[in-house]
């Protein structure tokens, strides 16, 4: 280690001994979320080659291999998949550069993250269900325009939601995904001087969305990079959202591996693995295509850069991208709002672009059935994210007292939940959960949350973390305060707010979770989010509207009380930003 | 740009009547001033006295908190309201902001107009340009083997690349060591003068404000409690 290094570690070190309980924290944490996934792996890879004795696969080969190719749409369902989900990644990517290119100069692109929370906390699947409502051939858009200004007496015969291109489905994907984007690469702005170097570039006649192209956006390609692999890979194995939204005949790959895996007759469950793994390994093979276009992404900017074209359009081209960008948040609100209002309609006959009345009847009739699977999320959501909250805690303790931070390395540990996909290791997940006889019950549901509850919480909390002033920790215990004292009385408090917000992404990322309830649930935990998915294969939609809004609005509420609460508990302290 | 550059075409910058408020409280008194192509006005205050805002408000990228009164101009052409890309001032500040993603000869490529063509006469600007500045063969460098001194130098030859008609300086010497300042500060001024651009300097400095060899002017606090030299 050289000088320079050990100065720099110094100021958060504290000469003290590490406490052996905080030092496990690290292996704990990797333990409680990789553990599963690497297990899930091999329990998902195993039968894909035939090994699962449980269900009289005693011989490994490649029968299922054989099995998947002649299932009846294999081609077309994996294409679909492979379709949809790089589809879904480029426009995302092209739509979050464009938007932070345009609107990075202006006074109030620091706040974008903030208007943005709210998309950022929408369930998938309430989302995808909202959309359905709009651009079904009957759906509200097509009611707002009806009859008057499309002449559409009837609904249009034509085939939106389910159709066989999936662009419902990368729509839907784009609503999400957009927002996660730009708030990563603003998250990566703070490691450049980007205002300064904009402005030295816009000084040589560039105007702000290519000066931002040309100089900023080659150095945050390389720290986005796990952002937008974990796009990728959600979007190449998707299922609630393609449940919703998708073909349905052949549906994509990732919904057909759910229905074998699910399907009573268990032989099944062999084509099914190998389609999980088929998955896996389009994931790996597309990330490393996302690399190779990171690469010539890089060669292409600097060939333009050395070219010294200053060219007007690239603001407006990009301006026009982001209002697009626009559009799609004004649509996923919509979204929300025709689930509000299908929730409360007594009838909405076409074309009426509103219903005819009002009415809490759907509500009332719907209570008691809600109240068991709502109170199955809560219970979930703020178990997984209190056990997350914990583990992180310690971990992010043990760095500062240890005075060292985590490298890269550790970091891409942390998105591998994110980064395979969910049906490669759910179902060898169950497998193992079955055979410890912990399959069906809430613990299990819990910890499979926590695969992806603690990587969330963890990139959420790291930054404000990291960047708490150790000369606070000393002052107090140079006071004779000790180190557990000094945590809960003066760091705790002091970092309230990332820590309460940290929780609410944590929260909002359990309610959200499809997959992981269905297979750890074995389909007997019921959740806001099983449910409204399960719903929207056709019930009335005012039925469905009632759950879904439910599903989206849990998330925001926990999200408005983890903002409001640090403001009232403080409001009398004007120093006290963070 | 090696060719002796044509001064005729070199205008004045001038400043009419510059004021800049925030939160209604005036930071300076009105500020005129022409500065002839090749000369170099300082401006010199305290910390906290407004000069990095003037600047700013030169450059056209002034924060919405403030609003300013006057006009600026170089020649007869007006910059207020322009856009910072239209305005064609060349900035320099303490850091030298080399892209840290292209070459030496990319950051020159990215000033240089398009106008220059092909490549290789690209290409032979950019090393004719390097070599005057005795960094003869850096086109191919990565800007982070340089030394500060050599950043310095670069910082400025992309500057002058972009064809500015005029130069702005924020502090660009304060963070050198002593023993190189000397020396980037006569390059620096011996290029603007020999470009024959207007130059407007920031300083907290003395010494920068002597090397320029020209007027000083002191930023006052309107209210008079200017206290810190």
């Amino acid at each position: 280690m050289d000088d320079a290094h050990r100065r720099r570690m110094e100021p958060t070190h504290h000469a003290l001994k590490v406490p052996a309980g905080l030092a496990l924290a690290p292996a704990l944490t990797l333990a409680a979320f990789l553990l599963p996934v690497v297990a899930g792996v091999a329990g998902t890879l195993l039968p894909a080659f035939g090994w699962l004795p449980a269900l009289g696969g005693h011989t490994l080969g490649l029968e299922p291999w054989l099995e998947l190719r002649s299932a009846p749409g294999f081609a077309t369902a994996w294409w679909t998949s492979v379709a949809t989900g790089w589809t879904a990644t480029l426009l995302s990517v092209v739509l979050a550069v464009a938007v932070v290119a345009s609107v990075h100069h202006r006074p109030w692109a620091v706040r974008l993250g903030e208007w943005m929370a709210p998309l950022l906390a929408m369930p998938h699947a309430a989302l995808a269900i909202g959309f359905a409502f709009l651009v079904l051939p009957s759906g509200w858009l097509a009611r707002l325009v009806s009859p008057g200004l499309s002449g559409w007496a009837l609904p249009p015969d034509v085939s939106t939601v389910g159709h066989a291109s999936g662009w419902p489905l990368v729509a839907a994907l784009l609503l999400k995904e957009v927002p996660y984007l730009v708030l990563m690469i603003l998250g990566a702005l703070g490691q450049v001087p980007a205002r300064a170097q904009v402005l030295q570039a816009r000084s040589m006649g560039y105007g702000a969305a290519q000066a931002w192209l040309a100089v900023v956006l080659p150095q945050v390609l390389a720290q986005i990079r796990l952002p937008v692999l974990a796009v990728l890979a959600f979007s190449l194995s998707v299922v609630d959202v393609a449940l919703v939204l998708g073909p349905a005949h052949p549906p994509t790959l990732a919904v057909q591996a759910v229905r074998w895996f699910s399907d009573p007759d268990t032989r099944w469950v062999f084509p099914a693995s190998a389609a999980a793994a088929l998955l896996l390994a389009t994931v790996a093979a597309s990330a490393v295509g996302w690399m190779a276009i990171e690469r010539a992404l890089h060669a292409g900017v600097r060939r333009w850069a050395r070219r010294g074209t200053r060219r007007d359009w690239v603001s407006k081209v990009a301006g026009v991208i982001a209002v697009i960008a626009t559009v799609l948040a004004a649509l996923a609100l919509l979204a929300i709002a025709s689930l509000a209002l299908w929730s409360i309609a007594t009838q909405w006959r076409w074309p009426d672009a509103w219903p005819v009345g009002w009415t809490l009847a759907h509500w009332q009739r719907q209570a008691t059935q809600l109240a068991g699977p709502a109170l199955a999320t809560l219970v979930i959501g703020a178990a997984s994210t209190l056990i997350a909250l914990a583990l992180v805690l310690a971990c992010l303790e043990h760095e500062a007292q240890r005075g060292r931070s985590m490298g890269s390395r550790a970091l891409w540990l942390l998105y591998v939940p994110l980064l395979v996909p969910q049906v490669a290791f759910l179902f060898g997940l169950q497998v193992l959960l079955v055979r410890l006889g912990a399959d069906g019950r809430w613990p299990a549901v819990v910890w499979a949350h926590l695969v992806f509850v603690l990587p969330y919480l963890f990139v959420s909390l790291a930054d404000p973390w990291r960047a708490f002033d150790a000369r606070y920790a000393r002052t107090a215990l140079s006071l004779g305060a000790s180190r557990w004292r000094v945590f809960w009385r003066v760091k705790l408090p002091i970092l309230l707010r990332p820590v309460l917000l940290a929780a609410a992404v944590a929260f909002a990322v359990s309610v959200g979770l499809y997959v992981p309830t269905l297979f750890a649930g074995a389909g007997r935990v019921a959740t806001l989010t099983t449910e409204a998915v399960t719903l929207s294969a056709g019930a009335d939609r005012r039925v469905i509207g009632v759950w879904a809004f439910v599903q989206a609005v849990m998330p925001l509420l926990v999200y408005a009380l983890a903002a409001g609460v640090p403001r009232w508990l403080h409001h009398s302290r004007r120093g006290w930003a963070t | 740009m090696t060719s002796p550059p044509d001064h005729g075409s070199r205008a004045a910058l001038r400043l009419e009547r510059v004021q800049l408020a925030v939160a209604g409280r005036t930071l300076f008194a009105p500020l005129s001033a022409v500065v002839q192509p090749g000369a170099c006005l300082t401006v010199m205050g305290p910390s906290g006295c407004g000069k990095s805002s003037l600047l700013a408000y030169l450059a056209g990228t002034l924060d919405a908190a403030f609003s300013a009164s006057g006009r600026v101009a170089i020649g007869d052409a007006a910059l207020d309201g322009l856009a910072p890309e239209r305005r064609r001032l060349g900035l320099l500040f303490q850091d030298d902001l080399l892209f840290p993603h292209l070459s030496v000869g990319g950051n020159l490529a990215f000033a240089l107009p398009a106008s220059v063509r092909p490549a290789q006469e690209r290409r032979r600007r950019i090393d004719a340009v390097l070599a005057r500045a005795g960094l003869a063969g850096f086109a191919a460098r990565d800007p982070a083997t340089l030394s500060g001194g050599q950043r310095a130098r670069v910082a400025l030859l992309r500057t002058l690349m972009a064809e500015p008609r005029a130069l702005l300086l924020d502090e660009p010497f304060s963070r050198l060591d002593a023993d190189l300042r000397a020396d980037v500060r006569r390059f620096v001024f011996e290029h603007a003068r020999e470009h024959g651009l207007p130059t407007l300097l920031v300083t907290h400095d003395a010494a920068d404000a002597e090397a320029a060899g020209g007027e000083v002017l002191r930023l006052d606090d309107p209210r008079g409690d200017d206290a810190q030299g």
